[in-house]
């Protein structure tokens, strides 16, 4: 593992309670720009809530995230988008009633116009452009005058992974990208991914342990709240506490 | 035909400013008499208040009658005691509810669905029972009376003195702020904020995620609603020359919420079209029948179980679906 240069991100000693459960125990990890990263662990290991932690869902309860050096441990949600952090949910997350390509028009006016109250939005038309180029590149090219919630199950993924991108992030967090999917729609997210990964920094929370085995190079195993093992992917196949946790269940 | 009533509704959707100006003029000779048209066009311009919050927010809020009655008693309250102008009484309206709106809507925007509206119920009912005591400035159960505005002089226009007690006149001039409110809502909801708005009643985590703070994007629509009521609220108060205490009353919140759905949430006119509905049949149906809340009550359950969406929401709908039928129809025809 290489520590020169400055980690994108940071997790130092994280722990989280819920009441008197503790989700996570002292987690200290770091990841690298560029890479492709999965967490992974079996039912209630603790992965959505490692998620939570890092993408300002939930703050730690102690412990420390550090993002390109700076202190993101209690950065109120909305800042992620700002300071370069997007994600996408576990459960699909998009907004319903409105048009696959107002979903990601949202998403975009950020950067640009956000609480501007007098000026119509069609004073921004390079907003629209780059809304459909994203819709274009997640593959809803043909959909997007679609409601989103009149959309697939795999699509509402799609328009969700554009409307991440949306801010132009240099890291995405993704809960399970492919669940619920069925398995052409699955090959079609894990195309995506790599397509994006060649651009920034992905980490990825996964419950199915091979989909995630040929795609990245790094792995974090979590295992009833703590790391257990982290590793490249032959690392992880060989390491006997993760077959005895993990492997040895399927 | 139907393509005539599908055009004219497309029309009507993108003109919306030019179209309900166009109709507001001729209103007033639409209806039995005047003084039902000004109370159309206050209490449109009230709904469409609160629908801002309502329908486009998603907030549903119990205690807009607090943003209305702020702004009569105060507009009145500044002509009575004060003596100022009716247009600085309009100015005084719309910033004390701008005001209560910040307070009320700073503590209740902490909360969500059920209980967000409880609190407004509640805060309102304590703005409710302030003004009930403080009958000194209030007149109390009384109501304000004596808010007399004669004559409408325009300050650098000096030749200009309209007759305010002419009704007709009243329609108009009262119109000049209802069409700016209107206006002002239209463009809000075109501009990026009015996006945002929708996407937080659509999603507030996904808002959130996107780099929005919903608080305070929250706390702001709230203000700018309470702030329309509050005009609704001043014009009502030189309309009436008096503030009737039943102004911040619930049942005046309830209305709020009534108008909206029996016009259609979340729709421009929609709530425009419920008030006029709404204050319509209670003209109508008070000269049959004194128990006019009954019937008005059978036709909004109607509505509410069959026409979810509203007379306009509905009337949008249709008109979807017909153009979704002519386009088959057409590609079909295309194809053979």
């Amino acid at each position: 593992m290489s520590t020169s240069a400055v980690p994108i991100l940071e997790v130092q000693a994280v722990s989280r309670y819920f009441g008197k459960f503790q989700a996570l125990h002292n987690i200290t990890t770091r990841f690298q720009a560029g890479e492709l990263t999965a967490i992974i662990g079996p039912n209630g290991a603790g992965k959505s809530t490692f998620f939570n932690v890092i993408s300002g869902g939930v703050a730690p309860s102690s412990g420390t995230v550090h993002f390109e050096g700076r202190d993101i441990s209690s950065m109120a949600q909305h800042d992620y988008a700002r300071a370069g952090i997007a994600k996408s949910f576990q459960i699909t997350n998009v907004f319903k009633h409105l048009s696959a390509q107002e979903n990601v028009r949202v998403a975009l006016q950020m950067l640009t116009s956000r609480y501007q109250i007098l000026r119509p939005r069609a004073a921004y038309g390079e907003v629209s452009d780059k809304a459909d180029a994203l819709l274009v590149k997640v593959g809803l090219a043909d959909s997007r005058s679609k409601l989103a919630g009149d959309l697939a199950h795999g699509q509402q993924r799609s328009l969700e992974v554009a409307m991440a991108l949306a801010c132009g992030p240099k890291l995405l967090l993704m809960d399970e990208p492919t669940a619920g999917m069925s398995p052409q729609e699955t090959v079609v997210m894990m195309d995506l991914i790599t397509q994006m990964t060649a651009e920034r920094t992905i980490i990825l929370v996964e419950h199915k342990m091979k989909l995630v085995m040929g795609l990245c190079k790094r792995l974090l195993v979590l295992h009833h709240g703590e790391l257990l093992a982290e590793g490249s992917p032959d690392d992880i196949r060989s390491n006997a506490e993760v077959k005895r946790v993990y492997l040895g269940q399927n | 035909m139907t393509s005539f009533i599908n055009n004219t509704i497309e029309r009507i959707r993108a003109h919306r400013m030019a179209a309900s100006l166009l109709f507001l003029l001729i209103f007033p000779f639409l209806m039995p008499y005047e003084t039902l048209a000004i109370n159309i066009l206050i209490f449109g311009l009230y709904a469409v208040g609160f629908n801002l919050l309502f329908g486009y927010t998603g907030m549903l809020s119990f205690g807009h009658a607090a943003f209305l009655g702020v702004g009569s008693y105060l507009a009145g309250i500044a002509v009575v005691h004060a003596g100022w102008p009716w247009w600085a009484a309009i100015g005084v309206g719309v910033a004390a509810s701008c005001f209560a709106g910040l307070v009320i809507g700073f503590l209740a925007i902490r909360t969500r669905g059920i209980y967000f509206s409880m609190v407004t119920l509640a805060l309102a009912q304590i703005v409710y029972y302030g003004f009930y005591k403080a009958e000194r400035w209030t007149g109390g159960e009384n109501g304000l009376r004596g808010v007399r505005v004669e004559a409408i002089t325009v300050p650098g226009l000096p030749g200009v003195s309209i007759d305010f007690l002419n009704p007709l006149n009243k329609y108009y001039v009262i119109l000049v702020f209802v069409a700016l409110a209107l206006w002002f809502v239209s463009r809000l909801l075109d501009s990026p904020f009015g996006a945002v708005i929708e996407a937080i009643r659509e999603n507030e985590k996904r808002a959130a995620a996107c780099g929005y703070d919903v608080a305070r994007s929250k706390l702001l629509v709230f203000v700018l609603s309470a702030g329309i009521c509050g005009l609704a609220g001043a014009l009502r108060a030189l309309h009436l020359s008096i503030v009737p205490i039943d102004s911040l009353h619930y049942l005046q919140s309830g209305q709020a919420v009534m108008m909206c759905l029996l016009g259609g949430m979340g729709t421009f006119l929609g709530p425009f079209i419920g008030a006029a509905v709404f204050l319509y049949l209670e003209d109508v149906v008070t000269n049959v029948t004194r128990y006019w809340m009954g019937v008005v009550g059978i036709v909004f359950m109607v509505f509410v179980l069959f026409f979810p969406k509203g007379v306009w929401g509905t009337t949008l709908d249709w008109v979807a679906r017909w153009q979704r039928k002519a386009n088959v129809n057409n590609a079909a025809k295309d194809q053979s």
